[in-house]
C-alpha cells in the first residue's frame, strides 16, 4: 500500500505530558505509576495506575469546551493542538476537505458517563448534561478534533480493544492513499472512575501481578499524517513514514487453530516489502499473559537479534493510547539515534535494558495484542529521503 | 481493483425479526412506533420508541450467549446468522484469514452498562466499594470492540475484526470500511453492518436534554414525520442489519446471487458542531459528489435516494438543501423516503438497516415510502414518497447518513458494478 510520511506528534502520557517530556521522561526510565489520586481506589485489590498528574485542561483549552468534554477528549485535543503546531503547517497549505481524523477509542468518555449516570439515578432525567449525548459516546475525540481545527475531510471513529490505535493509523493511512492530504489521528483513552476501575476488573488481566504493562493508565498520542510527495514539496520535518500494516484476530476460544500474530507481522513485513532481517527494533505489546508474543517474535526474528524494548512498562498501559504512543516513540528513536530502554524484567526476549542504546536507524516494528483476540502489526521507517 | 457485492441480509428491526418481516413492514407503510415498554419512562419528555418485540430464545440464543452478550450483540448475532444463511456461505469451509467483520454502533452496550451501574451504586445511591457485585462480564460491556469479536467466533473470521463508531452514520461507515478492504484485497468476505440496542433511561435523558426526540407521546404511531411540516423530532429505534460483502470474483466464482453492488462510499465532516448542522449542508453535498465521482456517476444517475430524514427541523431541511446542491434540479425528479418514520432511529444501526433497505428495493423495483407525511412544508419540496411504496425500475441508490459530532456519509449502490 502507499506510504504515508508522519510529520507531527503530540504525545499525553503518564511518565510526560508533552512530547518531550515523555521522551526525556522514557530515555531516563522514569515511571508514571503509581497510587490512583482521582478517586479513592484504596478499597479495590489494586489502586496503582499510569495516571498524568499534570494536566489542567484549562491551560490547554477554552473555558467552554471543558464542561463539555470528558478528560480523555481533554487529552486528546491537547495532543492535537501539540502535533498540529509540531507539523508547523501553515495556514491555508490544504483545503480543510482535504484534511480527516481518525482515531481509535476503547471506552469513550466513561468518567462523564458515570457522572451523568449518577446524575440521571440521584437527581432524575432533568438533571442529565445537554451534552451528555456526545461527550460519552465512541465518536467524541473525531468530532472535537475535527471541529477544533476545522477537518472536513473523511473522519473515522476504530475500535479494536487495546489494538485499536493502529488500526485507526491504518485507515488514515488508507485516506491518504484515497486522497485525503493530510489526517489526524491515533488513539487517546482515559476511565478513571470509580466504575471504570470495577469494569477492569471484570476483565481477564489482574491489575495485581508483576507485569507494569498490566496496570491501567491514561493519555496516548495523535500524529499528523501528510501525503509524503505535499509533505516534502512544503518542506516539512519528516519523522518517518509508516510502510507496513497488518492485522488479523485469533480463532474463537472453543475452535483449534494457529494464532494471528504471526500473520500480521508477515502481512506487515510483506506490505513494506521487507524481511525479518531489515527489522532494527521491536516494540512489543507486552502486556499478554500467554507465551505467544515472545515465542512468536522468537521465531521470525531469531531469538538474540532484534532489539526490543516496551517502554509501556514505565507508563501502564494506555489502551487504545498504548500503540500509538509506541510509534511516537520509534519515531523519536529514529530521529535521535537511540533505543530507549526496558526499565523492568519482563519476558521478551533480547530487551533493550540499563541505558538507552545507540542505533543506526532501521526499519521499527509495533505490535499491539488485544484482550479479545486482535493482533495489529505496523512498520514505520526513516524517510526515505528528506529532500525532494 | 475488485468490485464489491451484497451476497446476504440479515435484519433485526422494529416490526419483525427477518429480512421477511422487515420488508412487509416497508412495504405496508406501516409505523412501530409505540410508547416504551422496556421499562417506566413516565417521567421523560419523549416517552416514545420503536422496539424490536425480540425474544432472545425463540431468536435462537443460548443460554450463554443471553447472559453474555448485551441486547445490542445479541441483536448482531441473530443478523448475523440470518445473512450466513441468505448468502449461503458456510465459513467452516472457507479460508479463515480472508473473512473479515466490520461492526458499527453508536453506543455500544449501553443497556448493560446502565443496568450494571445500578447494581453497583445501589441504583445511584451509593457506590459500592465491593466490586464482587459487578457481573462477570462487565468488561467486555465496557470494552465494544468485544461486539466484533463475537460476530467473528461465530463465523470464524480471522481477518480484520473491528468496530466502527461514527454515531449515527456508524452503520455506513462500517459498510465502507468493509468495501474498502475488499477492494484492497485483504478480505475476500466481509460480515458488516450496524446494531444499536439504545432504549435506555440514560439514552433517553441524553436525547430529552437537547430535545431531539419527538414529545408526541400521545400518538406514537404518528410522532415520526420526515419532512412534514409539523415534525418535531425523531423516535429512538433499536435493531440490527449484518450484510455479507463479498469480492465480486468470489461472488460469481460460487455462482452467489448478488443483490448489489457497493459502489462508493464517501464521508465529510461538518467541523462545525457536534450536534448541530451547518444551514448550507455543504460538507453533506461534498460527501454525495464524492460519492458520485468515485461511482463515476452523473448525478442523474440516481434513481431514488434513502434518506436520513429523522424529522428534525434542522436534519431535514439540511439534508433537502444538501441533495439540491449536489444533484442539481435532478433533485426534484428523484424519489427520496425516509424510512426512519417507519422504525425509528436506531442511532449506529439504522445506516445498515437502510443499506439492506436498499438492497431489497433494487431486488423488487420498490421505493419504500415515507410515512405520517401529511402536511407538506414549503421549504420541503422534493418527491418523498408518501405512505405508499411506488413500483419503478431501479439500477442506483443513494443512501445518505448524518450524525452527532459532523459525519456525512453517502453510500451509492448499484444494479451492476462499474462499466
Amino acid at each position: 500500500m502507499t506510504t504515508t510520511a508522519i510529520t507531527g506528534i503530540g504525545v499525553a502520557a503518564p511518565n510526560g505530558l508533552g512530547t518531550e517530556n515523555f521522551w526525556t521522561a522514557t530515555l531516563n526510565g522514569r515511571s508514571g505509576i503509581g497510587p490512583i489520586q482521582r478517586f479513592d481506589a484504596s478499597s479495590y485489590p489494586s489502586d496503582l495506575g499510569g495516571e498524568i498528574t499534570d494536566f489542567d485542561p484549562a491551560d490547554h483549552l477554552p473555558n467552554r469546551l471543558i464542561p463539555q468534554t470528558d478528560r480523555m477528549t481533554q487529552l486528546a485535543l491537547a495532543a492535537s493542538d501539540w502535533a498540529l503546531a509540531d507539523a508547523r503547517l501553515p495556514p491555508g497549505t490544504y483545503e480543510p476537505t482535504q484534511m480527516g481524523v481518525s482515531t481509535a477509542a476503547a471506552y469513550g468518555g466513561f468518567e462523564y458517563g458515570q457522572r451523568e449516570l449518577h446524575n440521571l439515578w440521584s437527581s432524575g432525567p432533568e438533571h442529565v448534561s445537554v451534552y451528555m449525548s456526545f461527550a460519552w459516546f465512541y465518536a467524541v475525540n473525531t468530532g472535537q478534533i475535527s471541529i477544533r481545527h476545522t477537518l472536513q475531510g473523511p473522519a473515522g471513529v476504530l475500535i479494536a480493544g487495546e489494538s485499536g490505535g493502529l488500526d485507526a493509523i491504518a485507515q488514515a493511512r488508507r485516506n491518504i492513499g484515497k486522497g485525503t492530504r493530510l489526517v489526524l489521528t491515533g488513539g487517546v483513552d482515559s476511565s478513571f472512575c470509580p466504575y471504570g476501575w470495577v469494569a477492569r476488573m471484570t476483565g481477564q488481566t489482574p491489575t495485581t501481578d508483576d507485569n507494569p504493562a498490566h496496570i491501567p493508565a491514561e493519555g496516548g498520542t495523535i500524529l499528523v499524517l501528510e501525503d509524503p510527495a505535499t509533505a516534502r514539496a512544503r518542506g516539512a520535518h519528516i519523522y518517518g513514514e509508516i510502510t507496513g500494516y497488518g492485522t488479523t484476530f485469533d480463532p474463537a476460544p472453543h475452535r483449534r487453530g494457529i494464532p494471528g500474530l504471526a500473520r500480521a507481522i508477515h502481512t506487515a513485513l510483506a506490505d513494506a516489502h521487507l524481511t525479518p532481517d531489515d527489522i532494527g527494533v521491536i516494540f512489543p505489546d507486552g502486556a499478554t499473559h500467554d507465551s505467544t508474543e515472545a515465542q512468536t517474535i522468537a521465531t521470525i526474528f531469531g531469538p538474540h537479534k532484534t532489539p526490543t524494548t516496551i517502554p509501556k512498562l514505565m507508563t501502564g498501559h494506555m489502551n487504545s493510547g498504548a500503540a500509538p504512543t509506541d510509534l511516537a516513540t520509534a519515531l523519536l528513536a529514529i530521529r535521535d539515534q537511540v533505543i530507549p530502554p526496558t526499565p523492568a524484567p519482563h519476558t521478551t526476549p533480547n530487551l533493550v535494558t540499563g541505558r538507552p542504546r545507540p542505533w543506526k536507524p532501521a526499519p521499527a516494528l509495533i505490535l499491539a495484542r488485544g484482550k479479545s483476540g486482535h493482533n495489529t502489526a505496523m512498520i514505520v521507517q526513516p524517510a526515505s529521503s528528506t529532500h525532494g | 481493483m475488485t468490485g464489491v457485492v451484497v451476497t446476504g441480509l440479515g435484519v433485526v428491526a422494529p416490526g419483525g425479526i427477518g429480512v421477511k418481516a422487515f420488508w412487509e413492514l416497508l412495504c405496508a407503510g406501516r409505523t412501530a412506533t409505540r410508547p416504551i415498554t422496556a421499562f417506566d419512562a413516565s417521567r421523560f419528555r419523549s416517552r416514545i420508541a420503536a422496539q424490536v418485540d425480540f425474544d432472545p430464545t425463540l431468536a435462537g440464543l443460548s443460554h450463554r450467549e443471553i447472559r453474555r452478550l448485551d441486547r445490542a450483540t445479541q441483536f448482531a448475532l441473530v443478523a448475523t446468522r440470518e445473512t450466513l444463511k441468505d448468502s449461503g456461505l458456510e465459513p467452516e469451509h472457507l479460508d479463515p484469514t480472508r473473512i473479515g467483520v466490520s461492526l458499527g454502533t453508536a453506543v455500544g452496550s449501553t443497556c448493560r452498562l446502565e443496568s450494571e451501574y445500578l447494581v453497583l451504586s445501589d441504583t445511584g445511591r451509593q457506590w459500592t466499594l465491593d466490586h464482587h457485585y459487578a457481573g462477570p462480564h462487565l468488561y467486555d460491556h465496557y470494552m465494544p470492540g468485544s461486539m466484533a469479536a463475537e460476530l467473528a467466533w461465530e463465523t470464524n473470521a480471522q481477518g480484520p475484526v473491528a468496530v466502527i463508531s461514527a454515531g449515527c452514520t456508524s452503520g455506513l461507515d462500517a459498510i465502507g470500511h468493509a468495501t474498502d478492504l475488499i477492494r484492497e484485497g485483504t478480505a475476500d468476505i466481509m460480515l458488516t453492518g450496524g446494531t444499536d440496542a439504545p432504549i435506555s433511561p440514560i439514552t433517553l435523558a441524553s436525547f430529552d436534554a437537547i430535545k431531539a426526540t419527538s414529545p408526541t407521546n400521545n400518538d406514537p404511531e404518528h410522532a415520526l414525520r420526515p419532512f412534514d411540516r409539523t415534525r418535531n423530532g425523531f423516535v429512538l429505534g433499536e435493531g440490527a442489519a449484518i450484510l455479507t460483502l463479498e469480492s465480486e470474483t468470489h461472488a460469481r466464482t460460487r455462482g452467489a446471487h448478488i443483490y448489489a453492488h457497493i459502489t462508493a462510499h464517501a464521508s465529510r465532516s461538518n467541523a462545525y458542531h457536534m450536534t448541530g448542522l451547518h444551514p448550507d449542508a455543504t460538507e453533506m453535498a461534498a460527501a454525495i459528489t464524492a460519492a458520485l465521482d468515485e461511482a463515476k456517476l452523473p448525478a442523474h444517475a440516481i434513481d431514488y435516494v434513502n434518506a436520513h430524514g429523522t424529522a428534525t427541523k434542522q436534519n431535514d431541511h439540511h439534508e433537502t438543501t444538501a441533495l439540491k446542491t449536489a444533484l442539481g434540479h435532478h433533485a426534484y425528479q428523484t424519489p427520496t423516503s425516509s424510512i426512519k418514520s417507519m422504525i425509528g432511529h436506531s442511532l449506529g444501526a439504522i445506516g445498515a438497516i437502510e443499506t439492506a433497505a436498499c438492497a431489497l428495493a433494487l431486488q423488487h423495483n420498490t421505493i419504500p415510502p415515507t410515512a405520517n407525511l401529511h402536511h407538506p412544508d414549503p421549504e420541503l419540496d422534493l418527491d418523498y414518497v408518501p405512505h405508499h411504496p411506488r413500483q419503478q425500475h431501479l439500477d442506483t441508490i443513494l443512501n445518505l447518513g448524518s450524525g452527532f459530532g459532523g459525519f456525512q456519509t453517502a453510500i451509492i449502490l448499484t444494479r451492476t458494478g462499474p462499466p
